[in-house]
């Protein structure tokens, strides 16, 4: 009779333990996909601001027409490719940080973009825009760890394995400069 | 990150366990003397606590905002600053953007409020919006939204309010001593009992009562200032960037104004201690808070910005002592690298007299001031109580349309 009691409590407890397990990995599988779509947003965000600078800038930048086009050219792939795989984008969103970084090099050219309220405040969210990407990514990498170490370490990797738990991916810089962001000085 | 803030928790609630103790326990002395019987200063104990506890759970949040004469801003307002909390919201993984409030007053101060993460707010003196450039400004974010991340508000609030209680029953208990306390102990004595043991309760009990509020207010700072290097940390790492919050601290350490409008009891809540005193410098006045100059060192000494560096640097400062983070913290978060030095001003950043114009206009608008700028080039700032349809510029003489 004890005995049957026995392997009651301990078939109870594992049930209890399954649940709790499962749950978390749950949770953190959520975490991942939400701080997925947190990245998603700024990257948007980004593409959305870029037609108004370019609108800003042009009036003053008549000797840079390259340098702008580049900025749209790239800002649109990047748009296109928005559905793609984590590495496609990555790519076509390092192009664009660098085509972005180039302008805002140029800039310190025409010290009247300066009193710009309009620019002045465009570069403000862009600025703000490019933390938030990388703020963004720095979480998602964060949860995807914890995910990653849950779903690979004993004993959630059983129920893992069980209940069908893939890792996830990092999203990692693939551009080389994407990983500064475009940095804007007035030097004279 | 939720590994630590666990084991945080646990450790907490031992600390507000312990409060509740020494508040039970002056409650129980305190009916033995009073009433003779221990049960009616306890009811009395916990009822003034429970009462405490509801006005301070429906009506904190709100108080503390309104109290200090915070002024609630949009994106429009202000959008760096707005900017700046939306993106620690998005580094601390928060799910709801915090409300934002500036309060008008030079002393450099900021605060964090709210009992769960869903309401929150950060509010931020004028003083300190003007004095801070972006760097600094997201380093004292990230430490204010990691009160709200770690649900230190709502912490700090129960301790509060359990501090409060004892402090108002020490008072009472020996002022009604001193008045009128002769009823009770003659009371006693004539029920004659237990002669020798009643003495030595009594003498207890006094005791108990003096140094209760002091116990109390330990355990206190104690628990504050643990959160306080909690919060240090967590900015660090969601800013991947130490040296900004040093920089802001050592601005604010070097400040001598007072904030007007904080008291005992919401001091925990503030980046600093508030009640330095006047004229001289906040650092290493403070007992809510560590000391200025000692997280200024913690935070250059990080060697990344992980709570294991966070933890190094904190044993490299207090020579063999035991770390401030607990293990399961130091373990979460991996090998996290500091992100590269910036330098003090950058160029296409707001100087302080910018920042200054900014922050004033912001005052003057949530004011309802109305500014119209006159064709010499002078700027007019009309008050709400103005009523007339036309105003002569005092400068040219020109008349313009309100």
């Amino acid at each position: 009779m004890i005995a049957v009691w026995i392997i009651i409590g301990i078939v109870a407890f594992l049930l209890v333990l399954f649940i709790a397990i499962y749950n978390s990995l749950v949770g953190r599988r959520n975490e991942v996909k939400n701080s997925w779509a947190q990245i998603d947003v700024q990257l948007k965000r980004r593409h959305d601001l870029i037609p108004n600078l370019v609108e800003t800038v042009k009036g003053y930048m008549k000797h840079e027409r390259e340098t702008l086009e580049a900025v749209t050219n790239a800002r649109n792939l990047a748009q296109q490719v928005a559905s793609s795989g984590a590495g496609v984008r990555a790519k076509a969103e390092g192009e664009l940080s660098s085509a972005l970084s180039r302008l805002l090099a140029v800039v310190e050219n025409y010290p009247d973009l300066k009193a710009n309220q309009n620019f002045l405040a465009l570069q403000e969210e862009l600025t703000s825009t490019e933390n938030k990407i990388s703020f963004s990514r720095q979480y998602y990498n964060d949860s995807v760890l914890r995910y990653n170490n849950q779903t690979q370490m004993f004993p959630s990797n059983i129920i893992a394995n069980m209940t069908g738990f893939k890792a996830s991916e990092f999203f990692e810089v693939t551009v080389a400069t994407e990983k500064e962001a475009p940095k804007v000085s007035f030097t004279q | 990150m939720w590994e630590q803030i666990r084991s945080n928790r646990i450790r907490s609630v031992m600390l507000v366990v312990g409060l509740g103790t020494v508040l039970v326990l002056l409650g129980y002395f305190l009916g033995l003397y009073f009433f003779g019987s221990s049960i009616g200063g306890l009811v009395i104990a916990l009822a003034v606590w429970a009462i405490m506890s509801l006005f301070a759970y429906f009506q904190g949040d709100g108080l503390l905002l309104t109290m200090s004469g915070a002024r609630k801003i949009n994106r429009d307002d202000h959008p760096r600053l707005y900017n700046v909390v939306e993106e620690m919201k998005i580094a601390s993984g928060l799910e709801k953007m915090p409300e934002i409030y500036i309060i008008d007053d030079p002393a450099l101060n900021a605060f964090a409020t709210g009992r769960d993460p869903n309401r929150a707010a950060v509010a931020i003196t004028s003083g300190l919006l003007q004095k801070l450039n972006r760097d600094e400004l997201q380093g004292v974010i990230g430490h204010e939204i990691s009160h709200i991340k770690n649900r230190d508000v709502l912490l700090m609030a129960m301790c509060s309010v359990l501090l409060g209680t004892i402090v108002i029953l020490a008072w009472y208990g020996s002022r009604f001593l001193i008045l009128g306390g002769a009823t009770g102990s003659r009371r006693k004595s004539s029920s004659g009992g237990g002669g020798q043991a009643q003495i030595i309760v009594l003498a207890v009990a006094l005791v108990f009562m003096i140094l209760a509020p002091i116990m109390a207010q330990l355990i206190y700072f104690a628990i504050s200032r643990k959160r306080e290097y909690l919060a240090d940390a967590s900015s660090a790492l969601y800013t991947r960037y130490p040296e900004g919050l040093a920089s802001a601290l050592e601005k604010l350490g070097a400040s001598t104004g007072q904030l007007k409008s904080a008291n005992q009891a919401t001091a925990p809540m503030y980046i600093i201690n508030p009640f330095h005193k006047e004229g001289i410098k906040a650092s290493d006045l403070s007992s809510t808070h560590p000391p200025i100059s000692e997280r200024i060192h913690i935070l250059r000494a990080m060697a990344g910005a992980a709570f294991s560096d966070y933890d190094r640097a904190y044993r490299q400062i207090h020579q063999g002592g035991k770390g401030i983070m607990p293990a399961t913290a130091r373990a979460t978060t991996g090998v996290v690298p500091l992100a590269a030095m910036k330098p003090k001003a950058r160029l296409e950043e707001p100087d302080e007299v910018q920042r200054a114009r900014e922050t004033s206009d912001v005052m003057w608008r949530l004011n309802n001031y109305k500014a119209i700028t006159c064709n010499c080039g002078t700027r007019l700032r009309v008050p709400p109580r103005f009523k007339e349809p036309k105003i002569t510029c005092p400068h040219c003489g020109r008349t313009n349309l309100v």
